[in-house]
């Protein structure tokens, strides 16, 4: 049984434009996204994709203008509110991508032993920094004296310690150096090993790939393909979306070539396929409606045309 | 006009030396990296080099002088975060055209719609934001621009799009560009030459 499901979630944000008028910005829209014990599913895609969102919604801590519709389970419940509170930061925890998060007026090593449930709270918090090779004196440090890295480490470590089953991890990696970096992700391989869930935001496509099971891409707030980690090789002829194929084309160590154009903005999203502005293989049906997720080749897609 | 680091050294306060003795040069027209662990220095380096810090040991120099105190700055920064970079309360047509005026030609290159202009921070995304960034600071009299880690929170298309823009800028004015970051594929790609910290 999976052990997170998340089932044509769709997130709008009502936002007012001038005066008392209200504008709904749909941003994510039919996501359907399975969470496996054991396994790492990352998460791949354009900035303002919608990644984070998802973060958010599984955690419940989207702000109070936001709307949700579709349904979350955890261990085949619903995720009702209520049971996100519960759970959140005891089974199911989340590495925030912003480093803005750390309280700014606590010292780092006590905001990490506050997320320790059992044991030792102090010796945790410091095994983990020597893990993640963050010095003894961190510990005393303020956010504000910290290097980026170090912020990034620091968060990384109160998922760490928390004991959770499910780790939701939003962009944990930018900014690490490689050694730094191999750790973070090594930790989250052993961590599903043993029998947890990770979901692994992320635009490093690179590191995605050196410990995931399987990748999701995002475009524009929905999921376009779910594709096998060895789908990502040579000029991508294995995947089966043109945003994935374009995406990984991208790649500094791929081409370098990008697509022209840029994410349609939630507030005009085209009517049909989300992607079809800047597709080169669209035609006048997929400007219809909005494509089905179907598989194809032990994966998903959401493309007509896709073979 | 070349940039140059003389044996600059700095640490914050009393703590321990960040770094000492670090030299470096640029030329124009040249694309240097720094690389080196996190913690390193490798932000505050450049933060020296782009006049917001001063060093306290050793001297930084353009063209054999002192970097000028007043006026457009020769050295410009795009940072990592874009969000943290502009300021919420301005529109995004204020924010671009707070330093200098960038002519449509420039914001084609970066593929800066006009729709967004009207826009607040918030509305646009992590790319769309750092694209005003790269604008802002691409002045006409930016001759050296510094990139820390200035697309690594974006996807690897906006990633290529923005480095296009920005290096095809760089070759027609001989700017020299100093790039930030972990990724050493996109150092490979972007560098003629590495330092390490």
């Amino acid at each position: 049984m999976s052990i997170l499901e998340v089932n044509h979630l769709s997130v709008s944000f009502k936002q007012y434009t001038t005066g008392l008028k209200q504008i709904d910005h749909k941003v994510i829209s039919s996501l359907n996204v399975t969470l496996e014990a054991g396994e790492i599913l990352a998460v791949v895609g354009a900035s303002g994709s919608g990644k984070s969102i998802l973060a958010h919604a599984i955690v419940g801590i989207l702000p109070s203008n936001a709307s949700i519709g579709g349904v979350m389970t955890y261990k085949g419940e619903e995720l009702t509110p209520e049971r996100q509170k519960a759970l959140r930061g005891k089974e199911i925890a989340l590495v925030p991508q912003s480093v803005n998060f750390l309280d700014p007026l606590m010292k780092v090593g006590r905001q990490v032993r506050t997320a320790v449930r059992a044991g030792d709270a102090i010796e945790a918090q410091r095994a983990v920094f020597e893990r993640l090779r963050l010095g003894r004196e961190v510990e005393r440090m303020y956010p504000f004296q910290l290097s980026g890295g170090m912020a990034r480490r620091t968060l990384l470590s109160t998922a760490m310690v928390s004991g959770a089953k499910v780790i939701i991890a939003d962009e944990p990696t930018p900014g690490l150096d490689p050694v730094v970096m191999k750790e973070a992700l090594d930790h989250f391989r052993e961590f599903a090993n043993q029998g947890c869930a990770v979901l692994l935001i992320t635009h490093d496509i690179e590191s995605a790939l050196q410990i995931a099971d399987k990748i999701a891409v995002f475009y524009a707030g929905t999921t376009v393909e779910i594709a096998r980690v060895e789908d990502f090789a040579g000029q991508g002829e294995a995947l089966r979306h043109p945003y994935s194929k374009a995406l990984w084309r991208a790649l500094p160590q791929n081409g370098f070539t990008p697509i022209p154009g840029s994410q349609p903005h939630s507030s005009a999203l085209p009517p049909g396929c989300l992607f079809a502005p800047r597709c080169g293989m669209a035609t006048p049906e997929c400007l219809q409606a909005q494509p089905d997720m179907r598989e194809l080749r032990d994966g998903m897609v959401r493309c007509i045309h896709a073979t | 006009m070349q940039l140059k680091a003389n044996k600059i050294g700095f640490r914050y306060e009393n703590g321990p030396w960040l770094f000492r003795g670090v030299n470096a040069s640029i030329e124009p027209g040249e694309v240097v990296g720094i690389t080196g662990p996190s913690g390193r220095g490798k932000t505050t380096l450049c933060r020296i080099l782009a006049s917001y810090e001063s060093p306290l040991e050793g001297e930084v120099t353009l063209n054999g002088a002192p970097l000028p105190k007043k006026g457009y700055h020769p050295v410009q920064m795009v940072l990592q975060h874009p969000e943290k970079a502009v300021n919420a309360r301005w529109k995004m047509h204020r924010i671009l055209n707070e330093g200098y005026h960038p002519d449509e030609e420039m914001l084609d290159l970066l593929g800066i719609k006009q729709e967004w202009l009207t826009r607040w921070p918030h509305e646009l995304s992590g790319g769309e934001l750092q694209r005003f960034c790269v604008a802002r600071a691409l002045g006409p009299d930016t001759r050296f621009l510094i990139a820390d880690e200035m697309t690594t929170m974006l996807d690897a298309i906006t990633q290529a799009q923005i480095w296009q823009a920005v290096t095809e800028i760089a070759q027609k004015r001989k700017m020299g560009i100093i790039v930030v970051t972990h990724e050493s594929k996109l150092m490979q790609r972007l560098c003629h030459r590495v330092i390490e910290i």
